[in-house]
């Protein structure tokens, strides 16, 4: 394993909590499986929609939702595995380019969930230049509070897509899960946002 | 492929806000006509995969969305479709098959032969139409099946409906 992420600066749970309070308004998608655990640890709640499975699928799931839903702001919260297996998702989401999305890939450059193997950001590869090239023109890495504090209000209010890399440090952290029955998750995510009738 | 003509009816119809799509020559026609329409959302997706996520976005953002793509593409999606079966998500895709009918090309034909087994094996409800007059009706099927019904779809579009492709031999 790597150390060089055991030692970076910010905690993703602090970094979660930072920008689930930013915002009463703001829409969440948050990918298998650490981002899941670290917004539910920020506040469970029906603006989250956290996914159990379908790795690789958080963030045209967050692109489907912002099409849907252009007055308000949609997150994608996830981690860097899951983010390089839905990698050309970040094209897809370019060539719409919604203004209402943000994509924040909590990067610890390392598998969490089955036994902390490196990610392929832990030698060579950069996920903002990676999503630059394919078009997502705002997009940019975070490495400590101070970034983190100067770049909160472009993630919850900035000109989309932007995309934000925030390196958080590969740490043990206890498991504060969500519910994993997905069709209650569906229904108290359209409730919240659409009314009762939704359901 | 005036069939096209008839999927697009239907999806007004049906009111459908987003067509996710991987480029193919089978639903060029159908394609072209969401592009063109303004009321409609033509996402055009780097893997089919991306679709069944978006498909379930849209879904919990208060819009419908349906998935265009190849027999080929099928294969992309199996592990993603497991977001369709463990939320139900309504989900409806229009497969245009390849292996069937006239295939030029052996590499379609693993994909091709298994489009239905594997749908359903993924917890899909399939239909398939060869005559182009019966597309219209089982596509709107298909969308009330997806969208009334709540169910996971998929319509099969034989191919008989598309041009024989030859690569010029």
């Amino acid at each position: 394993m790597s150390n060089r992420a055991e030692s970076f600066p910010l905690h993703r749970r602090d970094v979660a909590k930072t920008i689930l309070d930013a915002s009463d308004e703001t829409l969440f998608v948050t990918g298998l499986g650490s981002t899941n655990w670290d917004f539910t640890a920020a506040g469970d709640c029906a603006r989250i929609f956290p996914l159990w499975g379908a790795m690789g699928g958080a963030i045209t799931m967050g692109l489907g939702i912002a099409l849907a839903q252009p007055q308000k702001r949609v997150i994608v919260a996830t981690g860097d595995g899951e983010a390089l297996m839905g990698i050309g998702s970040l094209a897809t989401v370019a060539v719409q380019a919604p203004q209402n999305l943000t994509i924040c890939v909590f990067d610890n450059e390392h598998y969490g969930e089955t036994g902390m193997q490196e990610t392929h950001t832990a030698s060579v590869t950069d996920l903002s230049l990676a999503a630059q090239g394919m078009g997502i023109k705002d997009a940019a890495t975070i490495t400590d509070d101070a970034e983190l504090s100067a770049g909160l209000d472009a993630i919850i209010n900035g000109n989309g897509p932007i995309f934000r890399v925030i390196k958080v440090r590969a740490e043990p952290l206890d498991f504060i899960l969500p519910s994993k029955d997905g069709v209650h998750l569906k229904n108290r995510f359209r409730a919240n946002l659409l009314g009762d009738n939704a359901v | 492929m005036e069939w096209g003509d008839d999927i697009y009816t239907a999806f007004k119809d049906a009111g459908i806000d987003q067509v996710a799509y991987v480029p193919d020559a089978g639903h060029k026609r159908l394609i072209n006509a969401c592009i063109a329409d303004n009321d409609i959302k033509a996402v055009s997706l780097t893997t089919e995969e991306e679709g069944i996520a978006l498909s379930a976005g849209a879904w919990l953002g208060g819009q419908k969305c349906v998935i265009l793509m190849q027999s080929s593409g099928v294969g992309n999606c199996i592990n993603m479709l497991s977001l369709i079966e463990t939320c139900r998500f309504p989900f409806v895709a229009f497969v245009t098959m390849r292996g069937q009918w006239h295939e030029f090309n052996p590499w379609q034909m693993p994909m091709g032969t298994t489009t239905k087994l594997a749908l359903e094996t993924a917890g899909c409800l399939v239909d398939e139409v060869e005559d182009p007059a019966d597309v219209g009706a089982k596509a709107a099927a298909a969308l009330h099946k997806a969208f009334v019904g709540q169910q996971s779809t998929a319509l099969l579009l034989n191919q008989r409906l598309v041009p024989v492709k030859t690569f010029g031999k």
